[in-house]
């Protein structure tokens, strides 16, 4: 137990700091933008810090506010009508004997197995002859089609992890096949599904090719007033609205692995 | 021991006393041994109900992914109402620099996800040092959720010639001010690619060497063989196919990101992505944007028909 050093950390120490640097350079630089109030070159670090871009984002007249609110509610959307469609789908692909499971499970991987480029520049064209373009629900069907797929994914593999007995033992003692299910299935598969809710809520925040093609200009979402701000040379209101959809996502990369367990996780996609 | 023997028995009871096979069906049929006690009667059903819990779903899938993608198929061959091969004409005078740039880009940042994947996978699985295992796992995941629009913020601030990281490299005397460039053009899209793809392959692929026999590896290192060649060939001959999964479905994002070229590199050359955005935009050009998808379709239907084929061999399993 001496305090004899061990060598063997200082490739370690050059290897993680380098990967330290990569992920957290970036990042700290998008802080630095949230909180500047002047920097230009040649200056390293912004030359005057201040909170005024944050008042004016979330001031009742920035559009921050507003764009904000869609979103979560465009996200809330998404996710109720997401799981709806997933559970029983998931249920059925993880536990019954389907006729052409194969065929089915391909239709739904299909959305990501091909680029959804030229699929939202069609949608948005369909959508313009029902007058869904720039509608809320237009972007939220276009949010679910997207969502679809990882909760139909997640809620099969959360479903197959879970051992039959257990159904079976409920059925025995008189449950019937619904209450078996709602009682012993559903519980037991709840942190996965909750998993693939919170991932459906995330990717319908986080999503920007759609909504530019389906909702924009009416509806504007947080990605959308992101760009805006971007395309304007206004780094300031880029930044905050990007730390705004960034704290999300990575709080849930750090809480994931507490819903979704490597069982499932290793059934995803399977 | 117990339960599994009394399940039997009740199943060959409840297959004989439910009158209803369409509610108890469903819940049946799934061990081979009480199909074969007596199941198979409940067989239509079964189907019938399985087909209905997923009807929805699918029917979303179709209306809204599969017929959108026919149309977009037509429509590339679509000049006026009738059939032409003029849009793909257009495109390619136009456009087949860009194509080959795409291509060119997302084949790169693969082979670099995938390098940079099995390292991270590799060192979480074979280190020694438990506390710089941990220090990676913290680490190397925390791009995974970022959206790739904020991704292409962060990186247009930070790639920039006066951005933090010129800045950062100058001010440590390992760059001069002039030979300063701004990585916002094919490289940036690469990094942009490499940094927010890298942690979800690594993540599955650490997954998968996670559960692969540890005794293997452990007989290899009592032969004395290296981690680095147990890594080779011991472990990444198992994970092969989950490797291939996240490095196809990371091919297929990156052919339809938009916002990443937008961001970090709207001059030409650029991906094609954001050509077919520019048709749109400008011209409301839906021929020669769909001919552009259509070979997007095409360059990604190449890889996802391996991706296909391997889960479909795994399904029939």
């Amino acid at each position: 137990m001496s305090a004899r050093f061990d060598w063997k950390w200082i490739p370690r120490g050059i290897a993680l700091g380098i990967l330290a640097f990569v992920i957290f350079g970036p990042l700290a630089n998008l802080l630095l933008w949230t909180v500047t109030e002047r920097w230009y070159f040649p200056h390293v670090l912004p030359l005057k810090y201040g909170f005024s871009f944050w008042a004016n984002v979330f001031s009742p007249r920035g559009n921050a506010m507003s764009s904000l609110g869609t979103s979560v509610f465009i996200a809330t959307l998404t996710v109720i009508l997401s799981l709806g469609l997933a559970i029983p789908a998931g249920y059925a692909l993880a536990r019954l004997r389907l006729p052409f499971r194969g065929l089915i499970l391909l239709a739904l991987l299909i959305p990501q197995a091909f680029p959804n480029l030229p699929v939202y520049v069609n949608i948005a064209r369909i959508f313009y002859q029902y007058g869904l373009n720039g509608t809320i629900l237009g972007v939220v069907l276009v949010h679910v089609t997207h969502g679809l797929v990882y909760a139909v994914w997640i809620a099969t593999a959360a479903f197959s992890a879970i051992d039959r007995e257990l159904e079976e033992a409920a059925r025995s003692m008189g449950a019937s096949a619904l209450r078996g299910f709602w009682d012993v299935t559903l519980p037991i598969a709840a942190p996965g599904l909750l998993a693939s809710a919170i991932f459906v809520f995330l990717e319908s925040l986080d999503e920007f090719t759609g909504t530019y093609f389906v909702g924009a200009p009416d509806v504007t979402t947080l990605p959308l007033l992101l760009y805006t701000a971007g395309a304007g040379g206004n780094y300031q209101i880029a930044s905050i609205t990007a730390l705004i959809l960034l704290v999300p996502s990575i709080a849930f990369m750090f809480v994931v692995e507490r819903f979704l367990r490597s069982d499932v996780l290793s059934k995803v996609g399977h | 021991m117990n339960a599994r023997s009394e399940t039997k028995v009740v199943h060959g009871w409840g297959s004989e006393e439910l009158p209803q096979p369409d509610s108890a069906g469903a819940f049946r049929t799934i061990h081979a041994d009480s199909l074969k006690a007596g199941g198979r009667r409940f067989a239509m059903p079964i189907h019938l109900i399985g087909f209905l819990l997923v009807a929805p779903a699918l029917a979303i899938v179709v209306l809204l992914f599969i017929v959108p993608l026919v149309s977009s198929i037509t429509g590339a061959f679509d000049v006026g109402g009738a059939f032409s091969l003029g849009n793909f004409t257009k495109a390619f005078e136009l456009y087949s620099r860009d194509m080959l740039f795409t291509l060119t880009i997302v084949l790169m940042s693969s082979a670099l996800i995938g390098l940079f994947s099995i390292m991270i996978g590799g060192y979480l699985t074979l280190g020694s040092n438990p506390r710089a295992v941990a220090i990676l796992r913290w680490i190397y995941r925390w791009p995974l959720f970022i959206p790739f629009i904020v991704v292409g913020q962060i990186l247009r601030t930070f790639l920039a010639k006066n951005g933090l990281m010129n800045n950062i490299f100058i001010e440590l005397g390992l760059m001069t001010p002039l030979s300063a460039v701004s990585f916002l053009d094919w490289r940036g899209i690469v990094i942009a690619f490499v940094w927010k793809q890298t942690p979800f392959v690594a993540l599955l692929l650490s997954g998968a060497m996670a559960s692969i026999d540890r005794s293997t590896i452990e007989a290899a290192r009592n032969l004395g063989a290296n981690r680095l060649r147990i890594l080779i060939e011991i472990v990444l001959p198992q994970v092969r196919t989950t490797l291939l999964v996240g490095l196809i479905l990371s091919f297929v994002t990156m052919m339809s990101v938009l916002s990443v070229p937008l961001m970090i590199n709207a001059q030409s050359p650029t991906m094609i992505t954001a050509n077919m955005a520019f048709r749109i935009n400008a011209y409301r050009d839906y021929g020669v944007a769909n001919a552009l998808g259509l070979i997007s379709l095409l360059m990604t239907s190449a890889v996802a028909w391996v991706y296909l084929r391997q889960t479909m061999r795994e399904h029939s399993r």
